[in-house]
């Protein structure tokens, strides 16, 4: 099999105008998102409280959130999370009321709404252990949701994270930079991070337009993209170095589409193959992973379309020369294996 | 060309035994067992306790797999939970005679059913976290009044030094819950000490007492900002306490949070009772250096011949007798910066080393310069009660560095220097939620990860062996050998595995075929090119490293950046990724060329190689060039 047969190189170049003016629209878009809607972030950066209730039958969301809201806990949030039956309740922190209440109150008041009163119950596991665990019955004995997690964080522990992954993604930035720079020159280190910096944003952008939740995990998928994805450019920085060696007739557009159009294959095969890795997460991985995977695939895609369109495209705007990266060395041999590395 | 020296094949051939013998352990299970640990700071475990515990078992006719000491707790292992429950029964039976007051603490756990061999070459399960199989999740509340009585106690301790040094006289100062009261004679000597007391206790507010005929006193209460200020501190350093704690006692990854205004989190991923857990957390112990009351009196009340003198409190030494000490706080283990175990120069006698800061410098200097020849006490406070962990006498005038010697073993050294050293609390703590998260809630995830990866490995699998054919099949085969090293190298760092940790690995396997790709694609190309195909399969090779090293080096500055900056969940995965880039070095590149040259190598007159479709431009796109 071979799926690729190109046998022109495919002016990728003549279209970078058009198509950085639609990666602009789109990083402005997502700007905007970003500035007008926020990102929903996780109560591990905001901090507050997430209860996890499991209902016997599947779950009257309406309902649910009805109740809770009666307790005035401010901008409480109610939703599904993975099968009908399991109900997420957050509830954000209120500087008038006590955490370590608010689980109680809500079970409570859930519970009642169940008809039905909180009790201690304690049983031995079948390991056998003994736990006891607040239970939710009815007069008739039967248990209408059952109370699976709640977690609290506190507002100090949020900050402190928040400031975690900022920092996280400055010095992730900065290495990348200053070892494409070191690697390359400061051209494609420049156009190598604003391409994935772009890329950053998009998917924050979608993360703020669609309210998906913003967790840690997902900023651990936004860094492991970032990473990835600037291989993709260095694979293709390596490209149009080696050509501008080997075809000393063709201008810089020239050299960027033949550079592009002999690593496509590659690309297409290697991003493929981690997008099915990164599919079977989101279609096996429960609730837990998917958002983790959405980011993952969010990052793929646009970092193959960034690494093609917008790094080279930046590069060739910045105006890269044969000269900037064939120095001194003029009697070089192609053939030469430490001469920088190709596809 | 393609060959490997014979000690190439070997390494690679060390590298898989090693990678199946450290993945192995990880596919035993767990069996049910009994872990018997210290309820106290001054309750040892020992090889007399395994004794203990193998004989209440036989007389109890339950039958372990076995009895063994390992760390800081005995473990017996059963073949079922009914044997486990019974025994558990008998050993708390024999162990605790007083369930009121528990030496020990006998709890349920579980421990690896891997063979007693993999255990001995340290191949161990890797740990499993809170979100894959459970744990223990304590919610612990910080006593705030205790540490605001501390501070009004080590304020008094300031107010007496001060006025002795400014040479104000006073009748008494006494502590009156978090107020202190001075009395004076006169309120010349009041108005004086209210002029230095204000200037040096900024935290305190002062206020002029006069109670009708009665001396003229002056009270001091703790300032509403600075109340609230001495509480979260005394949060904050319990919290870096508890990390202390659970650290040096090597458990992984745990996770200490603040929560609310006085409440911790202590969540140990791993641990399936709250035994092991409560003998980290439980000892909470708080420190203190007091004089020892040497008067007759005292004495005569440590015979149990007379009341306790005032101002003095009764402990009981670790021997057992009675030791009647000062209430009048010397230091706190707030001042400690340092205990280590070491030896004496000149005795060879074991001995604890210990550094105070420059406030308990001048204290300890001051105290003992006057107290030569006289007993000081370290008492430790766990849950409430007080003990002495040791009475030393003070032989000189003691600066900023001292030690403890005399009547203690190595171990003793090593305990009790752990206790000084993990710090104390600033306040104690107790545990007022407790709990387990079952296995039976981590077997989801665990399911959920499990078929992630497999399903995914699968896709790629199947597309490189179609793809690529043979050279897919040595891709695939890579891969797997990726896997197999990057679990063994968690298992041997004994790593926490959990959930995000899981997504690590499916997203470092999905990134690890890449190296494979450009390998392959690269062959091709040289194949295209018109090479022979030994020679575009070590073109293939080398040339594709450049990019290899390329990617991953800036794949691996963002895992770096995760692990130094990330915490929970994050380092988790970041820890997975980083290790799995490296690894995945070693097996695309190394390994995978070891398989093609041990299968194309030896071949001379290679005229093909099974890699698939190579398409060549100027041919007749219809009919392939080359098909092998």
């Amino acid at each position: 099999m071979e799926f690729f047969r190109i046998k022109r190189d495919i002016p990728f170049m003549r279209y970078a105008l058009v198509l950085n003016v639609i990666s602009f629209v789109t990083f402005a878009l997502a700007v905007f998102f970003l500035i007008t809607r926020g990102l929903h972030l996780s109560i591990e950066f905001t901090g507050g409280t997430v209860l996890e209730v499991e209902y016997a039958q599947a779950a009257d969301i309406g309902r649910v959130r009805g109740t809770v809201e009666a307790l005035n806990y401010g901008e409480v949030q109610v939703q599904n999370f993975g099968t009908s039956h399991d109900v997420l309740v957050r509830v954000p922190i209120r500087g008038d009321v006590k955490q370590s209440e608010v689980a109680n109150t809500v079970l409570t008041a859930l519970c009642k709404a169940e008809a039905g009163t909180v009790s201690t119950k304690q049983y031995t596991t079948p390991q056998g252990e003994q736990v006891s665990r607040p239970s939710c019955a009815t007069a008739a004995g039967a248990e209408p949701l059952r109370l699976m997690r709640t977690e609290f964080v506190g507002p100090s522990v949020g900050s402190e994270l928040a400031r975690d992954g900022a920092l996280a993604l400055a010095v992730t930035v900065l290495g990348i930079m200053v070892y494409l720079a070191f690697r390359f020159e400061w051209k494609f280190s420049v156009a190598g991070i604003v391409a994935n910096l772009h890329d950053v944003v998009i998917i924050l952008g979608f993360f703020a337009f669609f309210q998906w939740e913003f967790s840690l995990a997902v900023l651990a998928a936004i860094l492991a993209v970032l990473g990835y994805s600037v291989n993709e450019s260095v694979v293709i920085f390596d490209r149009i170095r080696e050509t501008f060696r080997k075809f000393r007739k063709l201008n810089t557009p020239q050299v960027i589409d033949h550079a592009i159009t002999s690593t496509t294959s590659r690309t297409i095969i290697t991003h493929g193959s981690t997008q099915m890795m990164v599919l079977s997460m989101l279609l096996f991985g429960g609730p837990t992973l998917h958002y983790f995977a959405v980011a993952l695939t969010i990052g793929i895609l646009f970092g193959i379309y960034s690494s093609i369109f917008v790094a080279a495209g930046i590069a060739m705007w910045l105006g890269v020369k044969r000269e900037d990266l064939v120095k001194a060395n003029k009697d070089h041999d192609p053939n030469d294996p430490n001469a920088g590395a190709v596809v | 060309m393609n060959r490997y020296p014979w000690w190439k094949y070997a390494i690679l051939a060390i590298a898989l035994v090693i990678g199946l013998l450290y993945t192995l352990p990880n596919f035993y299970g767990e069996a049910p067992a009994v872990q018997v640990s210290s309820g106290k700071a001054t309750v040892k475990i020992d090889p007399a306790v395994t004794a203990r515990v193998e004989q209440a078992l036989q007389q109890a006719g339950v039958k372990p797999d076995f009895v063994q000491l390992e760390g800081n707790s005995v473990r017996a292992r059963f073949a079922d939970t009914d044997t486990q429950i019974k025994a558990k029964d008998a050993v708390s039976k024999a162990l605790n005679p007083d369930p009121a007051d528990p030496g020990y603490i006998v709890a349920l756990n579980l421990v690896s059913r891997s063979p007693a061999w993999l255990a001995r070459i340290h191949a161990l399960p890797m740990f499993l976290g809170l979100d894959l199989r459970g744990g223990v999740h304590f919610l612990m509340q910080v006593d705030m009044k205790s540490a605001l009585a501390k501070k009004a106690e080590s304020v008094s301790s300031d107010m007496r030094t001060l006025l002795r040094d400014k040479n104000i006289r006073h009748t008494g100062i006494a502590r009156d819950g978090n107020a202190v009261e001075v009395s004076f004679r006169d309120a010349e000597s009041r108005n004086a000490a209210r002029n230095v007391l204000g200037d040096n206790l900024p935290e305190m507010a002062w206020q002029d007492v006069q109670e009708g005929a009665g001396d003229p006193k002056l009270r001091g209460t703790l300032k509403p900002e600075s109340a609230f200020k001495v509480q979260e501190q005394a949060l904050k350093q319990n919290i870096t306490t508890l990390h202390n704690r659970v650290n040096e006692l090597g458990t992984s990854e745990p996770v200490i949070q603040q929560q609310g205004v006085d409440r911790v989190v202590v969540q140990l991923p791993g641990v399936q009772d709250t035994a092991r857990a409560k003998d980290i957390i439980g000892r909470t112990a708080t420190l203190e250096l007091r004089m020892v009351n040497e008067s007759a009196e005292a004495q005569a009340a440590a015979r149990g011949a007379g009341p306790v003198p005032f101002g003095s409190e009764r402990f009981v030494e670790r021997g057992g007798q009675p030791l009647i000490v000062f209430r009048q706080v010397v230091l706190t283990g707030d001042n400690l910066s340092d205990a280590q175990p070491g030896f004496d120069g000149q005795t060879h006698e074991p001995t604890v080393n210990l550094t105070v800061d420059a406030k308990g410098a001048r204290i300890i200097r001051d105290v003992t310069r006057d107290n030569v020849g006289k007993r000081m006490a370290i008492l430790l406070f766990e849950r409430g009660k007080g003990e002495v962990v040791t009475a030393p006498v003070i032989r000189s005038e003691l600066g900023a560095r001292f030690q403890i010697s005399g009547r203690m073993t190595t171990a003793e050294a090593t305990d009790t220097a752990l206790l000084l050293r993990a710090g104390s609390l600033a306040a104690p703590m107790e545990i007022i939620e407790e709990k387990t998260i079952g296995p039976a809630l981590g077997a989801e995830n665990i399911a959920k990860g499990f078929h992630s990866v497999t399903y995914g490995f699968a896709a790629i699998a199947l597309f490189m062996c179609a793809y690529y054919l043979l050279f897919g099949v040595f891709s695939t085969v890579a891969l797997g050998f990726n896997l197999l090293l990057l679990v063994a190298v968690l298992s041997m760092l004994q790593a926490t595995l959990t959930l995000p940790g899981i997504a690590a690995i499916a997203l470092t396997l999905g990134m690890a075929i890449d190296a494979n790709v450009l390998i392959n694609e690269r062959v091709r190309e040289e194949l295209r090119g018109g090479a022979p195909p030994q020679a575009a399969i070590a073109a293939g090779y080398e040339r594709a490293w450049g990019t290899i090293l390329d990617s991953n080096i800036t794949t691996l500055i963002a895992g770096l950046a995760l692990l130094a900056f990330g915490s929970g969940p994050v380092r988790g995965f970041a820890v997975v990724h980083c290790l799995g880039i490296l690894t995945s070095m070693f097996s695309a590149v190394v390994f995978s060329r070891g398989l093609v040259n041990l299968w194309y190598g030896r071949q001379k007159r290679l005229k093909s190689v099974s890699i698939g479709q190579v398409w060549k431009p100027q041919a007749d796109a219809g009919r392939p060039a080359t098909e092998n």
